[in-house]
Protein backbone atom coordinates (compact mmCIF):
# COMPACT_ATOMS: atom_id res chain seq x y z
CA UNK A 1 0.00 0.00 0.00
CA UNK A 2 1.44 3.32 -0.98
CA UNK A 3 1.33 6.14 1.68
CA UNK A 4 -0.96 8.68 0.93
CA UNK A 5 1.35 11.54 1.30
CA UNK A 6 5.17 10.33 0.73
CA UNK A 7 7.91 12.61 1.34
CA UNK A 8 11.51 11.54 -0.18
CA UNK A 9 14.61 12.89 0.75
CA UNK A 10 13.10 16.76 0.67
CA UNK A 11 15.69 19.62 1.13
CA UNK A 12 15.35 22.72 0.64
CA UNK A 13 17.59 25.72 0.94
CA UNK A 14 16.49 29.16 0.53
CA UNK A 15 19.56 31.18 -1.04
CA UNK A 16 21.43 34.10 0.71
CA UNK A 17 19.00 37.19 1.64
CA UNK A 18 22.52 39.30 0.70
CA UNK A 19 24.99 38.52 -1.28
CA UNK A 20 27.98 37.45 0.63
CA UNK A 21 25.87 36.01 3.49
CA UNK A 22 25.26 32.48 3.41
CA UNK A 23 22.33 29.83 1.61
CA UNK A 24 19.77 28.66 4.57
CA UNK A 25 19.23 24.98 4.70
CA UNK A 26 15.48 25.00 5.79
CA UNK A 27 14.69 21.68 5.50
CA UNK A 28 17.75 19.00 5.61
CA UNK A 29 17.01 15.32 3.66
CA UNK A 30 13.48 15.06 5.09
CA UNK A 31 11.63 11.40 4.34
CA UNK A 32 8.25 10.72 6.17
CA UNK A 33 4.84 8.78 5.04
CA UNK A 34 1.84 9.98 6.00
CA UNK A 35 -1.04 7.12 5.84
CA UNK A 36 -4.78 8.40 4.79
CA UNK A 37 -7.32 9.25 7.42
CA UNK A 38 -3.96 9.96 10.42
CA UNK A 39 -3.13 13.39 11.80
CA UNK A 40 0.97 13.67 11.56
CA UNK A 41 2.00 16.05 14.14
CA UNK A 42 5.31 17.87 13.26
CA UNK A 43 6.95 19.66 16.73
CA UNK A 44 10.10 21.96 16.83
CA UNK A 45 11.49 24.49 18.05
CA UNK A 46 11.74 28.46 15.75
CA UNK A 47 13.43 27.53 12.77
CA UNK A 48 13.50 23.92 12.94
CA UNK A 49 11.93 24.44 9.55
CA UNK A 50 8.28 23.23 10.12
CA UNK A 51 6.30 25.54 8.37
CA UNK A 52 9.02 25.57 5.31
CA UNK A 53 8.57 21.71 5.18
CA UNK A 54 4.23 21.70 5.17
CA UNK A 55 4.54 24.29 2.41
CA UNK A 56 6.46 22.05 0.17
CA UNK A 57 3.48 19.81 0.96
CA UNK A 58 1.19 21.87 -0.84
CA UNK A 59 4.25 23.24 -3.22
CA UNK A 60 3.72 26.69 -2.20
CA UNK A 61 7.49 26.33 -2.57
CA UNK A 62 9.20 24.27 -5.10
CA UNK A 63 11.91 22.18 -3.39
CA UNK A 64 15.29 22.18 -3.88
CA UNK A 65 15.61 18.51 -4.08
CA UNK A 66 13.92 15.04 -3.37
CA UNK A 67 10.14 14.69 -4.64
CA UNK A 68 6.94 14.24 -2.51
CA UNK A 69 3.97 12.40 -3.96
CA UNK A 70 0.06 12.42 -3.10
CA UNK A 71 -1.53 9.65 -3.50
CA UNK A 72 1.26 8.26 -6.05
CA UNK A 73 1.45 11.66 -8.11
CA UNK A 74 4.61 13.43 -7.91
CA UNK A 75 3.50 16.69 -7.21
CA UNK A 76 7.00 18.28 -7.38
CA UNK A 77 7.18 18.10 -11.40
CA UNK A 78 3.43 20.18 -11.92
CA UNK A 79 3.03 22.40 -14.30
CA UNK A 80 1.26 25.59 -12.35
CA UNK A 81 -1.76 25.20 -13.81
CA UNK A 82 -2.22 21.37 -12.22
CA UNK A 83 -0.53 22.83 -9.05
CA UNK A 84 -3.21 25.21 -8.57
CA UNK A 85 -5.65 22.41 -9.44
CA UNK A 86 -3.72 20.22 -6.77
CA UNK A 87 -3.95 22.40 -4.11
CA UNK A 88 -7.80 22.94 -4.18
CA UNK A 89 -7.66 19.37 -2.70
CA UNK A 90 -5.51 20.11 0.01
CA UNK A 91 -6.89 22.42 2.45
CA UNK A 92 -4.57 24.73 4.67
CA UNK A 93 -5.23 26.81 7.90
CA UNK A 94 -2.44 29.23 9.62
CA UNK A 95 -1.49 31.11 12.87
CA UNK A 96 -3.02 34.40 12.26
CA UNK A 97 -5.65 32.68 10.69
CA UNK A 98 -5.40 35.11 7.67
CA UNK A 99 -9.06 35.77 6.57
CA UNK A 100 -10.11 38.19 4.15
CA UNK A 101 -11.26 41.58 5.81
CA UNK A 102 -12.74 42.63 3.10
CA UNK A 103 -15.04 40.02 3.28
CA UNK A 104 -17.64 38.50 5.57
CA UNK A 105 -17.50 35.03 7.27
CA UNK A 106 -19.43 33.58 4.88
CA UNK A 107 -17.89 35.68 1.94
CA UNK A 108 -14.53 33.95 3.43
CA UNK A 109 -16.00 30.86 3.44
CA UNK A 110 -17.47 31.46 -0.24
CA UNK A 111 -14.03 32.45 -1.57
CA UNK A 112 -12.86 28.98 -0.91
CA UNK A 113 -15.54 27.48 -3.28
CA UNK A 114 -15.41 30.39 -6.08
CA UNK A 115 -11.49 29.66 -6.48
CA UNK A 116 -12.25 26.02 -6.71
CA UNK A 117 -15.04 26.46 -9.27
CA UNK A 118 -18.47 25.98 -7.88
CA UNK A 119 -21.38 27.22 -9.44
CA UNK A 120 -22.71 30.61 -7.94
CA UNK A 121 -26.16 28.78 -7.32
CA UNK A 122 -24.77 26.05 -4.94
CA UNK A 123 -22.31 28.28 -2.62
CA UNK A 124 -24.78 30.13 -0.47
CA UNK A 125 -26.04 26.48 0.57
CA UNK A 126 -22.36 25.08 0.86
CA UNK A 127 -21.10 28.09 3.17
CA UNK A 128 -23.91 27.53 5.23
CA UNK A 129 -23.22 23.80 5.59
CA UNK A 130 -19.67 24.77 6.47
CA UNK A 131 -20.39 27.17 9.16
CA UNK A 132 -23.12 25.03 10.43
CA UNK A 133 -20.25 22.74 10.60
CA UNK A 134 -17.66 24.43 12.63
CA UNK A 135 -20.95 25.98 14.60
CA UNK A 136 -20.82 29.60 13.63
CA UNK A 137 -24.28 29.14 11.49
CA UNK A 138 -25.29 32.44 13.32
CA UNK A 139 -22.14 34.41 12.40
CA UNK A 140 -22.07 34.24 8.86
CA UNK A 141 -22.66 37.97 8.32
CA UNK A 142 -19.99 39.32 10.61
CA UNK A 143 -16.80 40.60 9.78
CA UNK A 144 -13.43 38.90 10.78
CA UNK A 145 -12.30 41.37 13.34
CA UNK A 146 -15.92 41.07 15.17
CA UNK A 147 -15.12 37.53 16.04
CA UNK A 148 -12.48 35.99 18.49
CA UNK A 149 -9.40 34.32 17.53
CA UNK A 150 -10.61 31.08 17.95
CA UNK A 151 -14.01 31.74 15.75
CA UNK A 152 -11.61 33.18 13.34
CA UNK A 153 -9.87 30.01 13.61
CA UNK A 154 -12.96 28.19 12.88
CA UNK A 155 -14.02 30.27 9.87
CA UNK A 156 -10.29 29.17 8.68
CA UNK A 157 -11.50 25.24 9.04
CA UNK A 158 -14.54 26.09 7.04
CA UNK A 159 -12.77 27.79 4.48
CA UNK A 160 -10.24 25.32 4.15
CA UNK A 161 -12.78 22.52 4.05
CA UNK A 162 -14.90 24.10 1.45
CA UNK A 163 -13.45 22.44 -1.52
CA UNK A 164 -13.75 19.23 -0.18
CA UNK A 165 -9.67 18.55 0.40
CA UNK A 166 -8.12 14.95 1.59
CA UNK A 167 -5.55 16.83 3.61
CA UNK A 168 -5.68 19.53 5.98
CA UNK A 169 -2.35 21.82 6.61
CA UNK A 170 -2.40 22.79 10.00
CA UNK A 171 0.63 25.49 10.44
CA UNK A 172 0.49 26.54 14.07
CA UNK A 173 -3.18 26.70 13.99
CA UNK A 174 -3.64 27.21 17.43
CA UNK A 175 -0.67 29.09 18.45
CA UNK A 176 -2.35 32.70 18.72
CA UNK A 177 -5.07 30.93 21.14
CA UNK A 178 -5.35 30.83 24.57
CA UNK A 179 -5.47 26.98 26.12
CA UNK A 180 -9.25 26.65 26.29
CA UNK A 181 -9.63 27.60 23.19
CA UNK A 182 -7.39 25.19 21.66
CA UNK A 183 -8.80 22.45 23.01
CA UNK A 184 -12.22 23.56 20.80
CA UNK A 185 -10.26 23.85 18.03
CA UNK A 186 -8.23 20.48 18.64
CA UNK A 187 -11.27 18.90 19.25
CA UNK A 188 -13.09 20.45 15.90
CA UNK A 189 -9.65 19.39 14.20
CA UNK A 190 -10.06 16.05 15.46
CA UNK A 191 -13.74 15.75 14.33
CA UNK A 192 -12.81 17.28 10.79
CA UNK A 193 -10.29 14.18 11.12
CA UNK A 194 -12.94 11.36 12.34
CA UNK A 195 -16.16 12.46 10.51
CA UNK A 196 -14.66 13.70 7.11
CA UNK A 197 -11.87 11.41 7.20
CA UNK A 198 -9.80 14.13 6.05
CA UNK A 199 -5.97 13.48 6.79
CA UNK A 200 -4.42 16.25 9.25
CA UNK A 201 -0.67 17.49 9.35
CA UNK A 202 -0.27 19.55 12.07
CA UNK A 203 2.78 21.50 13.21
CA UNK A 204 3.30 23.09 16.55
CA UNK A 205 5.96 23.62 19.24
CA UNK A 206 3.56 23.06 21.88
CA UNK A 207 3.34 19.38 22.81
CA UNK A 208 0.27 19.71 24.34
CA UNK A 209 -1.75 19.41 20.77
CA UNK A 210 0.40 16.46 19.84
CA UNK A 211 -0.42 14.82 22.92
CA UNK A 212 -4.13 15.74 22.46
CA UNK A 213 -4.54 14.96 18.68
CA UNK A 214 -1.46 13.56 17.03
CA UNK A 215 -1.60 9.71 16.29
CA UNK A 216 2.37 9.75 14.93
CA UNK A 217 4.91 12.66 15.51
CA UNK A 218 7.77 14.34 13.88
CA UNK A 219 10.47 16.07 15.48
CA UNK A 220 11.95 18.24 13.98
CA UNK A 221 15.95 20.04 14.70
CA UNK A 222 17.62 21.97 12.18
CA UNK A 223 15.62 21.57 9.29
CA UNK A 224 15.76 17.52 10.11
CA UNK A 225 14.11 15.14 11.28
CA UNK A 226 15.67 13.39 14.83
CA UNK A 227 12.58 11.38 15.96
CA UNK A 228 9.51 9.73 14.58
CA UNK A 229 7.04 7.11 15.81
CA UNK A 230 3.65 6.61 17.42
CA UNK A 231 2.78 9.90 19.95
CA UNK A 232 2.43 7.31 22.83
CA UNK A 233 5.56 5.47 22.35
CA UNK A 234 7.58 9.00 21.92
CA UNK A 235 5.93 10.51 24.81
CA UNK A 236 6.74 6.82 26.77
CA UNK A 237 10.35 6.72 25.70
CA UNK A 238 11.55 9.45 23.80
CA UNK A 239 15.25 9.19 22.29
CA UNK A 240 16.72 12.59 21.09
CA UNK A 241 17.85 15.35 23.74
CA UNK A 242 15.50 17.76 21.49
CA UNK A 243 12.47 15.40 21.90
CA UNK A 244 12.93 15.02 25.70
CA UNK A 245 13.04 17.89 26.82
CA UNK A 246 9.61 18.77 24.30
CA UNK A 247 8.34 15.71 26.20
CA UNK A 248 8.81 17.16 29.57
CA UNK A 249 6.70 20.10 28.94
CA UNK A 250 3.74 17.96 29.42
CA UNK A 251 4.89 14.40 31.00
CA UNK A 252 7.00 16.58 34.68
CA UNK A 253 10.26 15.55 34.74
CA UNK A 254 11.89 13.52 37.11
CA UNK A 255 13.70 15.01 39.88
CA UNK A 256 18.06 15.18 38.95
CA UNK A 257 21.07 16.11 39.96
CA UNK A 258 20.83 18.47 42.99
CA UNK A 259 17.04 17.87 43.53
CA UNK A 260 17.27 14.02 43.45
CA UNK A 261 20.23 14.19 46.21
CA UNK A 262 18.10 16.43 48.33
CA UNK A 263 15.43 14.21 48.22
CA UNK A 264 17.18 11.27 49.00
CA UNK A 265 18.78 12.88 52.07
CA UNK A 266 15.10 13.99 52.91
CA UNK A 267 13.52 10.32 52.34
CA UNK A 268 15.91 7.58 52.86
CA UNK A 269 15.56 4.42 51.43
CA UNK A 270 15.55 2.62 48.01
CA UNK A 271 14.24 5.49 44.81
CA UNK A 272 12.49 3.68 41.94
CA UNK A 273 10.59 4.76 39.09
CA UNK A 274 6.93 3.48 38.29
CA UNK A 275 5.74 3.40 34.83
CA UNK A 276 2.10 2.36 33.70
CA UNK A 277 -0.12 2.73 30.78
CA UNK A 278 -4.10 2.07 30.41
CA UNK A 279 -3.14 -1.42 29.82
CA UNK A 280 -2.08 -2.01 33.21
CA UNK A 281 -4.67 -1.48 36.21
CA UNK A 282 -2.81 1.25 38.16
CA UNK A 283 -0.36 2.04 40.63
CA UNK A 284 -2.66 0.94 43.51
CA UNK A 285 -1.47 -2.66 42.28
CA UNK A 286 2.02 -2.24 43.26
CA UNK A 287 1.29 0.02 46.34
CA UNK A 288 -0.95 -3.08 47.63
CA UNK A 289 2.12 -5.62 46.44
CA UNK A 290 4.89 -3.47 48.19
CA UNK A 291 2.37 -3.75 51.63
CA UNK A 292 1.52 -7.37 51.23
CA UNK A 293 5.50 -7.55 51.70
CA UNK A 294 5.95 -5.88 54.32
CA UNK A 295 7.49 -2.99 52.18
CA UNK A 296 7.15 0.88 53.36
CA UNK A 297 7.08 3.49 50.89
CA UNK A 298 6.79 6.92 49.89
CA UNK A 299 5.52 8.49 46.77
CA UNK A 300 8.02 11.21 46.34
CA UNK A 301 7.18 13.10 42.91
CA UNK A 302 5.08 11.87 39.87
CA UNK A 303 1.89 12.46 37.42
CA UNK A 304 -0.62 10.81 35.23
CA UNK A 305 -1.20 12.12 31.79
CA UNK A 306 -3.55 11.69 28.89
CA UNK A 307 -1.89 11.17 25.87
CA UNK A 308 -3.81 10.48 22.81
CA UNK A 309 -6.59 9.22 25.09
CA UNK A 310 -4.18 6.99 26.96
CA UNK A 311 -3.16 6.89 30.03
CA UNK A 312 0.49 7.19 31.47
CA UNK A 313 1.73 7.71 34.63
CA UNK A 314 5.11 7.68 36.07
CA UNK A 315 6.03 8.03 39.69
CA UNK A 316 9.02 8.57 41.50
CA UNK A 317 8.45 6.45 45.23
CA UNK A 318 11.41 5.52 48.43
CA UNK A 319 11.09 2.05 49.35
CA UNK A 320 11.89 0.83 52.81
CA UNK A 321 12.36 -2.80 53.70
CA UNK A 322 13.51 -5.62 53.18
CA UNK A 323 15.69 -5.77 49.41
CA UNK A 324 14.08 -9.44 49.30
CA UNK A 325 10.71 -8.45 50.25
CA UNK A 326 11.05 -5.48 47.62
CA UNK A 327 12.13 -7.79 44.85
CA UNK A 328 9.23 -9.95 45.49
CA UNK A 329 6.39 -7.43 45.43
CA UNK A 330 7.70 -5.64 42.14
CA UNK A 331 8.02 -9.58 40.70
CA UNK A 332 4.16 -9.61 41.27
CA UNK A 333 3.55 -6.55 39.25
CA UNK A 334 6.49 -6.68 36.88
CA UNK A 335 4.15 -8.01 33.76
CA UNK A 336 3.01 -4.54 33.41
CA UNK A 337 4.12 -2.28 34.99
CA UNK A 338 7.60 -1.09 34.18
CA UNK A 339 9.74 -0.10 37.28
CA UNK A 340 13.46 0.76 37.12
CA UNK A 341 15.48 2.08 40.34
CA UNK A 342 16.60 5.08 40.38
CA UNK A 343 20.76 5.30 40.85
CA UNK B 1 -16.25 99.49 -11.65
CA UNK B 2 -14.73 98.14 -8.38
CA UNK B 3 -13.61 94.39 -8.87
CA UNK B 4 -16.46 92.89 -7.48
CA UNK B 5 -19.05 94.12 -10.36
CA UNK B 6 -16.71 93.40 -12.68
CA UNK B 7 -16.65 89.38 -10.60
CA UNK B 8 -20.39 89.58 -11.15
CA UNK B 9 -20.10 90.06 -14.71
CA UNK B 10 -17.82 87.34 -15.09
CA UNK B 11 -20.32 85.20 -13.52
CA UNK B 12 -21.31 83.18 -16.53
CA UNK B 13 -17.03 82.97 -17.23
CA UNK B 14 -16.44 81.95 -13.84
CA UNK B 15 -19.10 79.28 -13.75
CA UNK B 16 -17.96 77.69 -16.94
CA UNK B 17 -14.36 77.41 -15.73
CA UNK B 18 -15.81 76.13 -12.71
CA UNK B 19 -17.31 73.57 -15.20
CA UNK B 20 -14.29 72.98 -17.41
CA UNK B 21 -12.19 72.48 -13.93
CA UNK B 22 -14.50 69.42 -13.53
CA UNK B 23 -14.23 68.19 -16.37
CA UNK B 24 -10.35 68.33 -17.12
CA UNK B 25 -9.93 66.58 -13.56
CA UNK B 26 -12.64 64.31 -14.01
CA UNK B 27 -11.10 63.05 -16.96
CA UNK B 28 -7.32 63.27 -15.66
CA UNK B 29 -8.38 61.11 -12.77
CA UNK B 30 -10.40 58.63 -14.90
CA UNK B 31 -7.05 58.16 -17.54
CA UNK B 32 -4.74 58.88 -14.41
CA UNK B 33 -6.21 56.66 -11.86
CA UNK B 34 -6.52 54.17 -14.08
CA UNK B 35 -2.66 54.45 -15.44
CA UNK B 36 -1.49 54.78 -11.77
CA UNK B 37 -3.53 51.80 -11.02
CA UNK B 38 -1.59 49.56 -13.76
CA UNK B 39 1.40 51.13 -13.13
CA UNK B 40 1.41 50.61 -8.68
CA UNK B 41 0.30 47.01 -9.32
CA UNK B 42 2.79 46.32 -11.02
CA UNK B 43 5.39 47.54 -9.34
CA UNK B 44 4.02 45.74 -6.42
CA UNK B 45 3.27 42.38 -7.90
CA UNK B 46 6.44 41.97 -9.69
CA UNK B 47 8.49 42.52 -6.47
CA UNK B 48 10.76 39.62 -5.34
CA UNK B 49 8.84 37.51 -3.40
CA UNK B 50 5.42 38.89 -5.41
CA UNK B 51 2.61 37.36 -7.00
CA UNK B 52 4.15 38.08 -10.80
CA UNK B 53 7.68 38.35 -9.29
CA UNK B 54 9.68 39.19 -11.93
CA UNK B 55 13.22 41.38 -11.61
CA UNK B 56 13.48 42.89 -15.55
CA UNK B 57 9.63 44.04 -15.31
CA UNK B 58 10.22 45.40 -11.97
CA UNK B 59 13.94 46.97 -12.74
CA UNK B 60 12.07 48.90 -16.08
CA UNK B 61 8.91 50.02 -14.24
CA UNK B 62 10.75 51.36 -11.50
CA UNK B 63 13.14 53.55 -13.58
CA UNK B 64 10.31 55.12 -15.61
CA UNK B 65 8.37 56.18 -12.33
CA UNK B 66 11.55 57.57 -10.81
CA UNK B 67 13.05 59.06 -13.98
CA UNK B 68 9.36 61.15 -14.74
CA UNK B 69 8.14 61.49 -11.23
CA UNK B 70 10.66 64.28 -10.04
CA UNK B 71 9.91 66.41 -12.71
CA UNK B 72 7.92 69.50 -11.71
CA UNK B 73 4.78 69.37 -13.39
CA UNK B 74 5.12 72.98 -14.90
CA UNK B 75 7.88 71.49 -16.51
CA UNK B 76 6.33 68.25 -17.10
CA UNK B 77 3.88 70.26 -19.20
CA UNK B 78 6.71 70.72 -21.48
CA UNK B 79 8.10 67.52 -21.94
CA UNK B 80 4.33 65.86 -22.75
CA UNK B 81 3.55 68.42 -25.28
CA UNK B 82 4.58 66.11 -27.72
CA UNK B 83 2.62 63.46 -26.57
CA UNK B 84 -0.34 65.31 -26.40
CA UNK B 85 0.06 66.83 -30.01
CA UNK B 86 0.26 62.82 -30.78
CA UNK B 87 -3.01 61.74 -29.24
CA UNK B 88 -5.44 64.79 -29.24
CA UNK B 89 -3.79 66.95 -32.38
CA UNK B 90 -2.59 69.69 -30.25
CA UNK B 91 -0.02 71.07 -27.38
CA UNK B 92 -2.25 73.88 -25.95
CA UNK B 93 -5.82 73.82 -24.50
CA UNK B 94 -7.77 71.44 -22.01
CA UNK B 95 -7.21 68.27 -24.22
CA UNK B 96 -3.89 68.63 -24.10
CA UNK B 97 -3.52 69.49 -20.11
CA UNK B 98 -6.05 66.27 -20.12
CA UNK B 99 -3.02 64.14 -21.71
CA UNK B 100 -0.16 65.96 -19.59
CA UNK B 101 -1.52 65.81 -16.35
CA UNK B 102 -3.16 62.18 -16.56
CA UNK B 103 0.58 61.27 -17.60
CA UNK B 104 1.80 62.99 -14.78
CA UNK B 105 -0.78 62.01 -12.32
CA UNK B 106 -0.15 58.08 -13.48
CA UNK B 107 3.31 58.16 -12.20
CA UNK B 108 2.47 59.53 -8.89
CA UNK B 109 -0.81 57.43 -8.53
CA UNK B 110 1.38 54.55 -9.45
CA UNK B 111 3.57 54.85 -6.00
CA UNK B 112 0.22 55.39 -4.23
CA UNK B 113 -1.13 52.36 -5.34
CA UNK B 114 1.85 50.37 -4.97
CA UNK B 115 2.42 51.94 -0.72
CA UNK B 116 -0.98 51.12 -0.14
CA UNK B 117 -0.65 47.45 -1.99
CA UNK B 118 2.49 46.83 0.59
CA UNK B 119 0.50 47.54 3.47
CA UNK B 120 -1.97 44.67 2.54
CA UNK B 121 -1.05 41.12 5.12
CA UNK B 122 1.04 38.66 2.98
CA UNK B 123 -0.86 35.90 4.22
CA UNK B 124 -3.72 36.50 3.42
CA UNK B 125 -2.12 36.07 -0.28
CA UNK B 126 -0.36 33.17 0.89
CA UNK B 127 -3.98 31.70 1.85
CA UNK B 128 -5.27 32.20 -1.42
CA UNK B 129 -2.62 30.90 -3.18
CA UNK B 130 -2.83 27.80 -1.36
CA UNK B 131 -6.21 27.53 -1.99
CA UNK B 132 -5.22 27.19 -5.51
CA UNK B 133 -6.03 30.86 -6.84
CA UNK B 134 -3.29 31.96 -9.93
CA UNK B 135 -1.67 35.46 -9.66
CA UNK B 136 -3.99 37.41 -12.05
CA UNK B 137 -7.01 36.31 -9.51
CA UNK B 138 -5.08 37.31 -6.23
CA UNK B 139 -4.74 40.66 -7.94
CA UNK B 140 -7.64 40.82 -9.17
CA UNK B 141 -9.75 39.28 -5.58
CA UNK B 142 -7.45 39.82 -3.12
CA UNK B 143 -5.17 42.12 -3.47
CA UNK B 144 -7.31 45.33 -4.67
CA UNK B 145 -9.73 44.63 -2.56
CA UNK B 146 -8.05 43.98 0.63
CA UNK B 147 -6.42 47.09 0.01
CA UNK B 148 -9.62 49.14 -1.31
CA UNK B 149 -9.67 51.29 2.13
CA UNK B 150 -5.97 52.97 1.60
CA UNK B 151 -6.78 53.03 -1.71
CA UNK B 152 -9.42 55.41 -1.67
CA UNK B 153 -7.76 57.64 0.84
CA UNK B 154 -4.72 57.32 -1.72
CA UNK B 155 -6.79 58.50 -4.95
CA UNK B 156 -8.33 61.30 -2.60
CA UNK B 157 -4.86 62.59 -2.09
CA UNK B 158 -4.32 62.14 -6.28
CA UNK B 159 -7.38 64.16 -6.69
CA UNK B 160 -6.51 67.45 -4.58
CA UNK B 161 -2.91 66.91 -6.50
CA UNK B 162 -4.62 66.67 -10.03
CA UNK B 163 -7.42 69.95 -8.94
CA UNK B 164 -3.58 71.99 -8.54
CA UNK B 165 -2.34 70.51 -11.35
CA UNK B 166 -5.54 71.60 -13.12
CA UNK B 167 -5.00 75.12 -12.11
CA UNK B 168 -1.54 75.17 -13.13
CA UNK B 169 -2.29 73.75 -17.13
CA UNK B 170 -3.45 77.11 -17.30
CA UNK B 171 -0.49 78.03 -18.13
CA UNK B 172 -0.76 76.05 -21.98
CA UNK B 173 -4.10 77.89 -22.52
CA UNK B 174 -6.43 75.20 -20.76
CA UNK B 175 -9.17 76.70 -19.27
CA UNK B 176 -10.73 75.89 -15.72
CA UNK B 177 -10.36 77.94 -12.14
CA UNK B 178 -6.58 78.05 -12.80
CA UNK B 179 -6.72 79.65 -15.85
CA UNK B 180 -9.94 82.53 -14.37
CA UNK B 181 -7.24 83.14 -11.85
CA UNK B 182 -4.66 84.16 -13.78
CA UNK B 183 -6.36 85.89 -16.73
CA UNK B 184 -9.38 87.78 -15.01
CA UNK B 185 -7.45 88.07 -11.63
CA UNK B 186 -4.02 88.27 -11.61
CA UNK B 187 -4.01 90.32 -15.13
CA UNK B 188 -6.47 92.80 -14.27
CA UNK B 189 -5.49 93.03 -10.31
CA UNK B 190 -8.68 91.99 -9.22
CA UNK B 191 -8.39 90.54 -6.25
CA UNK B 192 -12.44 89.87 -5.94
CA UNK B 193 -11.43 87.48 -9.17
CA UNK B 194 -8.48 85.74 -7.85
CA UNK B 195 -10.04 85.08 -4.19
CA UNK B 196 -13.60 83.63 -5.97
CA UNK B 197 -11.16 80.97 -7.45
CA UNK B 198 -9.67 80.42 -4.34
CA UNK B 199 -12.49 80.05 -2.63
CA UNK B 200 -14.17 77.91 -5.49
CA UNK B 201 -11.14 75.41 -5.20
CA UNK B 202 -11.07 75.16 -1.14
CA UNK B 203 -14.25 74.22 -1.57
CA UNK B 204 -14.12 71.29 -4.16
CA UNK B 205 -10.93 69.96 -1.97
CA UNK B 206 -12.94 70.20 0.74
CA UNK B 207 -15.73 68.21 0.03
CA UNK B 208 -13.52 65.93 -1.85
CA UNK B 209 -11.50 65.02 1.19
CA UNK B 210 -14.34 65.05 3.29
CA UNK B 211 -15.99 62.04 0.46
CA UNK B 212 -12.59 60.62 1.03
CA UNK B 213 -12.60 59.76 4.10
CA UNK B 214 -15.62 59.18 4.80
CA UNK B 215 -15.92 56.38 2.19
CA UNK B 216 -12.57 54.87 3.44
CA UNK B 217 -13.68 54.91 6.94
CA UNK B 218 -16.91 52.84 6.19
CA UNK B 219 -14.89 50.44 3.83
CA UNK B 220 -12.40 50.14 6.49
CA UNK B 221 -15.09 49.73 9.17
CA UNK B 222 -13.66 52.17 11.46
N1 LIG C 1 11.29 32.62 2.35
C1 LIG C 1 12.43 32.39 3.05
N2 LIG C 1 13.60 32.88 2.63
C2 LIG C 1 14.74 32.65 3.31
N3 LIG C 1 14.82 31.91 4.42
C3 LIG C 1 13.68 31.38 4.91
C4 LIG C 1 12.43 31.59 4.25
N4 LIG C 1 11.46 30.95 4.94
C5 LIG C 1 12.08 30.38 5.99
N5 LIG C 1 13.40 30.62 5.97
C6 LIG C 1 14.41 30.13 6.95
O1 LIG C 1 14.29 28.73 7.02
C7 LIG C 1 14.42 28.28 8.36
C8 LIG C 1 13.20 27.49 8.76
O2 LIG C 1 12.08 28.35 8.81
P1 LIG C 1 10.61 27.85 9.11
O3 LIG C 1 9.73 29.02 8.99
O4 LIG C 1 10.32 26.67 8.27
O5 LIG C 1 10.74 27.40 10.62
P2 LIG C 1 9.59 26.96 11.62
O6 LIG C 1 10.01 25.66 12.18
O7 LIG C 1 8.27 27.03 10.97
O8 LIG C 1 9.71 28.07 12.75
P3 LIG C 1 8.56 28.82 13.58
O9 LIG C 1 8.20 27.89 14.71
O10 LIG C 1 9.25 30.03 14.07
O11 LIG C 1 7.42 29.10 12.67
C9 LIG C 1 14.64 29.53 9.20
O12 LIG C 1 16.02 29.66 9.42
C10 LIG C 1 14.13 30.64 8.34
O13 LIG C 1 14.82 31.82 8.60
MG1 LIG D 1 6.55 28.27 11.26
Amino acid sequence: MTAHISIREVSKTYPPAKRGGSAVEAVRSVSVDVAKGEILGVVGYSGAGKSTLVRLINALEPVSSGYIEIDGVDITSLKSRQQREMRRGIGMIFQRFNLLRSRTVAGNVSYALEVAGTPKAQRAARVKELLDFVGLGDKADNHPEQLSGGQQQRVGIARALAAEPGILLADEATSALDPETTDEVLSLLQRVNRELGITIVLITHEMEVIAKIADRVVVMERGGIVEAGETYDVFTNPQSPVTKRFVATVVRALPSGDDLARLREAHGGRFFTIEFSDDSASEARVFRALNREGAEFQLIHGGIDDIRGRIYGRLLIAVHGDDDAIARAFAAVAKTIRITEVE
Amino acid sequence: MDGLEKLIDLMPQFLSDTGKTFYIVGLSMIFGGIGGLIIGTTLYVTRSGGVLANRAVQAIAGFVVNFFRPIPFLIFIAVAQPLARAIVGTGIGDEAAIVAISVAASFGIGRIVEQNLVSVDPGVIEAARAMGAGPWRIIRTVILPEAFGPLILGYTFATIAVIDMSAVAGFIGSGGLGNFAIVYGYRQYNDWATWAAVLIIVIIVSIVQALGNAWSRKVMRR
